[in-house]
């Protein structure tokens, strides 16, 4: 009973040693995540609910597929991982400490001949002589050896940089340094967004999940601005704000810039520019009407979608908006109006005015000229709002990545034997990496140890 | 002289070379392989000179950014980064046969870029008018090179098995004995993906870099985050493959192609399947 128990917890911790679970683990970790990257994910648009079928759209559902990244399967793999590694770390540590402390000083039969790196000399003088003539030398050439007697021969051993033996654990504890930082980040962070119209501030924010969140502190949006460029493409999106505590400005955080790419971080909470637009409630828009043949020019306030009767019984109707019409109508820049003017007893007739291009509004042949004044409406500015105390592990866990994967890859622990018999000393070699670069390092070596007179 | 006068020539170059490299598995001379190389590195050096040219002219437009901003811009720098790291182990390893199976890849990139695409210098759009921008993309692409090396490399391989499987007496005479052998290539494999390895792990990391400075989130399962993270994923598995038995050879080298297929997704397939943060404009 107790070594069929034995054997399978032996079995258990066996199968999350194994170097083949991690290849499965890894292979499974890259096929299941295609999925994520080909259905939508977190809320589904309404034109994919409608055209998957509901059978699918319920597997889906249950199989987590719509939010696969957090799906109690995705995030078992992803403790399975952990635990392979930690397991196959803790098996195999040891040994590498040992190897490392415990280097091989006396070079065995089976090893001198599976080495390729080999150079002998004779010699003619004492042993004890040539030890100490070689021990010198390779401490010139190498580094110092140390020197153990065995079955009446000298083992003269010298390696260098024998820990970079270590720098695939470093690679994999960074693994689990980032998993620490993420987990961190999901229990003591949030993700959250506000929007803040232009000369008012906010003193919470909306989180992911829908919850209010208070900040202790307000934000406020002094200004936002769109800038472009001669194309009509977005240049710069820049929001000023300016932090206040109690309602005082806080000097350091007064009249802030933040941009694309320049964030405002306050008490680890950091905004950051993501989006905007016009808060249109309760604005009004201003079109002006003047009679082509003169006359006085009127103002209406108006707002969109609403349709005013001009006193000769035109109708105009005010489709849309904007502050910056250059992405619309290319040519042409600042704010622009959309509207519908119907002459009594004719059909409408849609187009743009401009507040900028009068003459452009004048150009059109009607009796009434339209124009545009723009409007009282004020802009808000998006802003994402995070805080992730975990983000400084998750940084850790990449530098100690980059180290040791540094490390693994082009470190070489290199290993260099004499061994001395009666008249005889014979010198090899060995790397852990990258054999060809030490080959060249050990023929100078051993050009030097040929040329050595005992 | 403009940048897109030497891109043509760079085009031209590189086609050169990839036709005297076939010459050479023609001929089996050689000194012919020796031209091919030198021709490569001609083509190398001319596009370098138009890369920066063309950052040069950028800042003449009062645009100035470094050229990687668009599908055009990457493709060019790809192509660029591939002759490189092909320059790089053929200097240090000294097969330049291999140059046969990559340049074809750096011929593509530059052709499709030159023929089928918008080739105009336009300004940066404000989610890329960072610096990030110039460190995420150089690593990425460097890394994304040394797998279509190793990729070539692994593709001679399965070609070799391939011939000489079948009748062995083939290995003597045909155009296969030119190839270096499956020992050699399978370590070049290696090799180039110990390049490439650490190379794609910094562009991971300067674009999580990026994203958490620019958005506040290191890491948001976005398709092109999640591809890259699958691409590294794969090359880890090959790296661990390696040190398992019975997985050297065929079956290491098809992890490479299979490696540099996700890669291909990993950077076209994203921007012209699915939808994310990533799209290159138009
Ligand atoms: C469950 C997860 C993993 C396990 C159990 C595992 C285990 C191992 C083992 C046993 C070795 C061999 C060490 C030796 O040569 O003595 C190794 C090597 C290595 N591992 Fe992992 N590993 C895992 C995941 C990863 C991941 C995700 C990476 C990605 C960076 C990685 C990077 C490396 C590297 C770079 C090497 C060295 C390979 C070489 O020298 O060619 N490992 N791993």
């Amino acid at each position: 009973m107790a070594t069929t128990e034995k054997s399978f917890v032996t079995n258990v911790w066996d199968f999350f040693c194994s170097l083949k679970l991690t290849l499965f683990l890894l292979i499974s970790l890259a096929l299941t995540s295609i999925i994520g990257t080909v259905l939508p994910q977190g809320s589904l648009p309404s034109e994919y609910v409608a055209q998957i079928s509901a059978a699918k759209l319920q597997i889906y559902t249950k199989l987590g597929f719509f939010d696969m990244y957090h799906s109690w399967w995705f995030i078992a793999l992803l403790y399975i991982f952990s635990l392979n590694l930690i397991c196959c770390s803790i098996k195999r540590l040891p040994h590498v400490f040992k190897f490392i402390s415990e280097p091989t000083l006396v070079l065995g039969e089976g090893m001198r001949n599976s080495f390729s790196l080999k150079k002998e000399i004779s010699f003619t003088g004492s042993i004890e002589k040539a030890k100490e003539r070689l021990v010198e030398f390779l401490g010139k050439e190498f580094s110092s050896p140390i020197v153990t007697e065995h079955n009446g021969e000298l083992h003269l051993f010298a390696q260098k940089t024998a820990w970079c033996r270590l720098g695939v654990y470093v690679v994999h504890l960074s693994i689990l340094v980032i998993f620490v930082g993420a987990i961190i980040g999901s229990l003591a962070g949030y993700k959250g967004y506000v929007s803040i119209v232009e000369g008012t501030s906010v003193n919470s924010i909306e989180k992911q999940n829908g919850q209010r969140l208070p900040l202790g502190f307000e934000v406020l949006c002094e200004n936002f601005n769109v800038e472009f460029y001669s194309t009509g493409a977005p240049k710069e999106f820049r929001s000023i704000l300016t932090i206040l505590e109690n309602g005082v400005p806080v000097p350091e955080y007064s009249k802030v810039k933040v941009i694309v790419n320049e964030p405002l971080t306050y008490k680890g909470i950091t905004f950051y520019q993501s989006s905007y637009g016009q808060a249109n409630e309760g604005s009004e828009h201003f079109v002006t009407v003047v009679e082509r043949n003169g006359g006085a020019t009127e103002k209406i306030a108006t707002r969109e979608g609403v349709v005013v009767t001009l006193k000769n019984g035109t109708t105009l109707k005010l489709l849309e908006t904007t502050e910056e019409v250059r992405q619309f109508a290319p040519g042409f820049s600042g704010p622009a109006a959309r509207i519908e003017v119907t002459e009594k007893g004719s059909t409408p007739k849609t187009f743009i005015v401009f507040k900028n291009f009068p003459e452009v509004n004048a150009q059109r042949g009607d009796a009434l000229i339209f124009g545009y004044e723009g409007s009282n409406a004020r802009q808000y500015t998006g802003l994402q709002v995070a805080k992730d105390p975990g983000v400084w592990v998750v940084w850790l866990g990449c530098t100690l990545m980059v180290l040791g994967i540094g490390i693994a890859f082009f470190m070489s622990h290199k290993r260099v034997w004499v061994v001395i018999t009666k008249g005889q000393a014979r010198i090899y070699g060995n790397a852990s990496k990258n054999q060809a670069a030490f080959q060249m390092q050990f023929e100078e070596i051993s050009d030097k140890f040929k040329e050595i007179k005992i | 002289m403009t940048s897109s006068m030497l891109f043509n020539v760079t085009t031209f170059t590189y086609l050169i070379s990839m036709l005297v490299f076939f010459a050479f598995l023609a001929g089996k001379n050689k000194a012919i392989s020796s031209v091919a190389s030198y021709i490569a590195y001609a083509g190398l050096f001319i596009q370098a000179v138009a890369i920066a040219l063309r950052w040069k002219e950028s800042y003449d437009m009062g645009v100035g950014h470094a050229p990687m901003s668009n599908l055009y811009e990457s493709i060019v720098f790809f192509s660029w980064t591939i002759v490189l790291i092909f320059t790089f182990i053929n200097l240090k390893y000294k097969y330049s046969v291999i140059g046969a199976f990559v340049m074809p890849f750096a011929l593509l990139g530059m052709a499709w870029a030159q023929l089928g695409m918008n080739t105009g210098i336009e300004p940066l759009v404000p989610a890329l008018q960072s610096n990030w921008l110039l460190y995420h993309v150089i690593t990425c692409f460097l890394g994304y090179a040394a797998f279509a090396v190793a990729c070539g490399i692994s593709i001679m391989y399965l070609i070799k098995t391939a011939v000489e499987g079948k009748d062995s007496s083939a290995s003597a005479g045909g155009l296969i004995s030119l190839f270096p052998p499956l020992r050699v290539l399978d370590d070049l494999n290696y090799r180039a993906i110990m390049i490439g390895f650490p190379l794609l792990t910094l562009g991971i990391i300067t674009g999580a870099a990026w994203a958490n400075y620019a958005w506040g989130t290191y890491w948001s399962w976005d398709p092109k985050e999640t591809w890259s993270l699958i691409v590294w994923f794969v090359y880890a598995a090959f790296l661990h493959a390696r040190i398992t038995k019975g997985w050297v050879g065929k079956r290491a080298a098809w992890l490479s192609v299979i490696g540099f297929a996700a890669t291909i997704f990993c950077y076209l397939g994203v921007n012209l399947f699915l939808s994310g943060l990533h799209s290159y404009g138009g």
